[in-house]
């Protein structure tokens, strides 16, 4: 790495971090919404690779390389007690059992003090490094952008748009609703390992619906026509407020202006562009 | 013939309504069989019944000698079935090809992973179906909107789309919801002429319509549904005589004096 580029990712280093974290948030997001579901469970499957990765580092003692990947196991495993009972069935029924999710396992957290309490985990060593960051990040896009250009993104797009219709197009709606449910669910453990080895200090109030609210924003501004609208608007979510540094109070009033101005204004978001599959 | 769709004792119950009343009906193999009857006759929920989108409360759904009856839509289409809507549910958003590569989807075998990697047997298949969903875009004539968005299309357009994604795997058996609805005479006239093409290329067409002239012209069996019961099976010419028919569309009254007339020397 050029002297230059160290000295700047050493002194913005936090801000750095939150962005390709943030990023990766937005995807996870971006995949559950691209199958015409709503997940407000974001944020908790985030808190389930923060903690299980945080115990995995403090109490067993183990590698990064070994805590990263199996971050993933907690949240994928929440995400299928969730998601098959309510992906059979159509409408709003993913978005109901989640909401409850964050609070669940906030009540959780607190009261177990194996897990830290209401104090939280700390001392947590910082051990996410930029190019993990920002090279899963990297991945998850490309692979969302390949996925998205092929059949599978088509019946995504199908599903989205009239499931009856795809349903009759032999496309297996419980099998497509869970896989992206699943896949948002990996998405939001790394984060959640990532920043929980970034930050080293993991409390019980960071993955409730408030942080949920914040990641369906990204997705709601930047829009998710293609996975890059929703990082887009993560990386405009989480400028801001760095931005508008005297109004951070003020943040979440922020939030929800954006929310309902980008439904108003601009429903299929800051980039509303539709992935291009094939010339024709 | 053999039959190729066979449905026995099909019913449908809803509280205190009976939408499909024990039909037992037959479609042989290469047949154009059209389904008339009033309004609420019971027709789009049989076609639901068919294709999956509705469950029966009782009697079962054979394609091919196969039972459908506990498989639900999707499968059903991945046997064989196709089927277009009453109203139209192309995908807007998407382009016209894809909506008939939409379609094809049954053919798909690519996994995720040759997906992603963009294995040359990933390459080979998207080939393969941009090439069929030509074929069918070139069949019902609207090769040069390909690259079109499908929202944008004109009504009799979206309806040929629409049978287009449905023909796309070649299906043993198409339902077609009202083809010709809000259709002009013109546009009607195309609309037999791609039925019959349908029909030669081997897939056997069930079709609801109101337009009687429509129904006559094409089919080869009028089956004639009425408060959910299947009061006439026969070929066009005899059900336009059926005095069942005639009262269930005019009333008993007007039936009654069309008879005596009729009978009059």
């Amino acid at each position: 790495m050029p002297p230059w580029l160290d000295d700047f990712l050493w002194t913005y280093q936090n801000l750095v971090h939150a962005l390709g974290i943030n990023g990766l948030l937005a995807l996870s997001m971006y995949v559950v919404l691209a199958v015409g579901q709503l997940s407000l469970g974001q944020a908790a499957f985030m808190g389930l690779g923060a903690y299980s990765s945080a115990i995995m580092t403090l109490k067993l003692g183990l590698p990064f390389l070994v805590v990263l990947p199996a971050s993933c196991i907690a949240p994928a495993l929440f995400a299928l007690a969730i998601g098959v009972p309510t992906l059979r069935l159509s409408g709003v029924y993913l978005a109901i059992a989640t909401i409850g999710l964050g609070e669940v396992l906030r009540a959780l957290y607190i009261n177990v003090d194996w897990l830290g309490g209401a104090l939280g985990l700390s001392g947590i060593p910082e051990r996410a490094e930029f190019w993990m960051i920002y090279g899963l990040l990297g991945a998850a896009l490309l692979v969302l952008w390949l996925v998205g250009r092929s059949g599978i993104g088509r019946a995504m797009e199908a599903i989205r748009e009239d499931e009856t219709a795809a349903q009759v197009m032999g496309i297996n709606l419980a099998r497509y609703r869970l896989g992206a449910l699943l896949t948002s669910a990996v998405l939001a453990g790394l984060a959640g390992a990532l920043g929980a080895h970034s930050s080293s200090f993991i409390g019980p109030n960071e993955y409730g619906f408030e942080p949920a609210v914040t990641i369906l924003s990204y997705a709601l501004l930047g829009g998710i026509g293609t996975p890059l609208g929703p990082v887009v608007g993560a990386w405009i979510l989480t400028l801001l407020p760095e931005l508008l540094r005297g109004v951070s109070d003020l943040r979440l009033v922020f939030n929800g202006l954006i929310i309902v101005l980008a439904v108003l204004f601009l429903p299929a978001g800051l980039l509303g562009v539709r992935m291009r599959r094939r010339a024709a | 013939m053999t039959a190729l769709l066979q449905t026995s004792g099909l019913t449908r119950r809803y509280a205190g309504l009976i939408a499909v009343d024990g039909v037992d009906m037959a479609v042989q193999a290469g047949s154009v069989h059209a389904l008339i009857g009033p309004n609420g006759a019971g027709k789009t929920t049989l076609f639901n019944l068919i294709s999956g989108l509705e469950t029966p409360s009782e009697g079962t759904v054979l394609l091919c000698g196969r039972d459908l009856t506990a498989l639900p839509a999707d499968r059903r289409t991945a046997l064989g079935l196709a089927r277009t809507f009453q109203t139209m549910r192309v995908f807007a958003a998407m382009t016209v090809l894809e909506n008939v590569l939409t379609g094809l989807h049954p053919r798909r075998a690519a996994g995720l992973a040759a997906t992603i990697m963009r294995t040359p047997g990933f390459r080979r298949e998207e080939r393969a179906l941009v090439a069929r969903a030509r074929e069918v875009l070139d069949m019902v004539g609207l090769t040069d909107r390909a690259g079109e968005r499908a929202g944008g299309l004109a009504y009799g357009d979206q309806r040929r789309l629409e049978i287009a994604r449905a023909m796309a795997p070649e299906p043993a058996l198409l339902l077609l919801d009202e083809p010709a609805a809000g259709m002009n005479p013109a546009e009607t006239e195309a609309l037999a002429g791609l039925v019959r093409r349908i029909s030669g290329l081997g897939t056997t067409v069930l079709l609801v319509e109101h337009d009687m002239g429509f129904v006559m012209d094409i089919s080869d069996v009028v089956t004639v549904l009425n408060f959910g019961r299947l009061i006439f099976q026969g070929p066009p010419a005899a059900t336009r005589q059926a005095p069942e028919v005639l009262e269930a569309y005019l009333g008993h009254k007007v039936a009654a004096r069309l008879a005596a007339r009729a009978a009059r020397p």
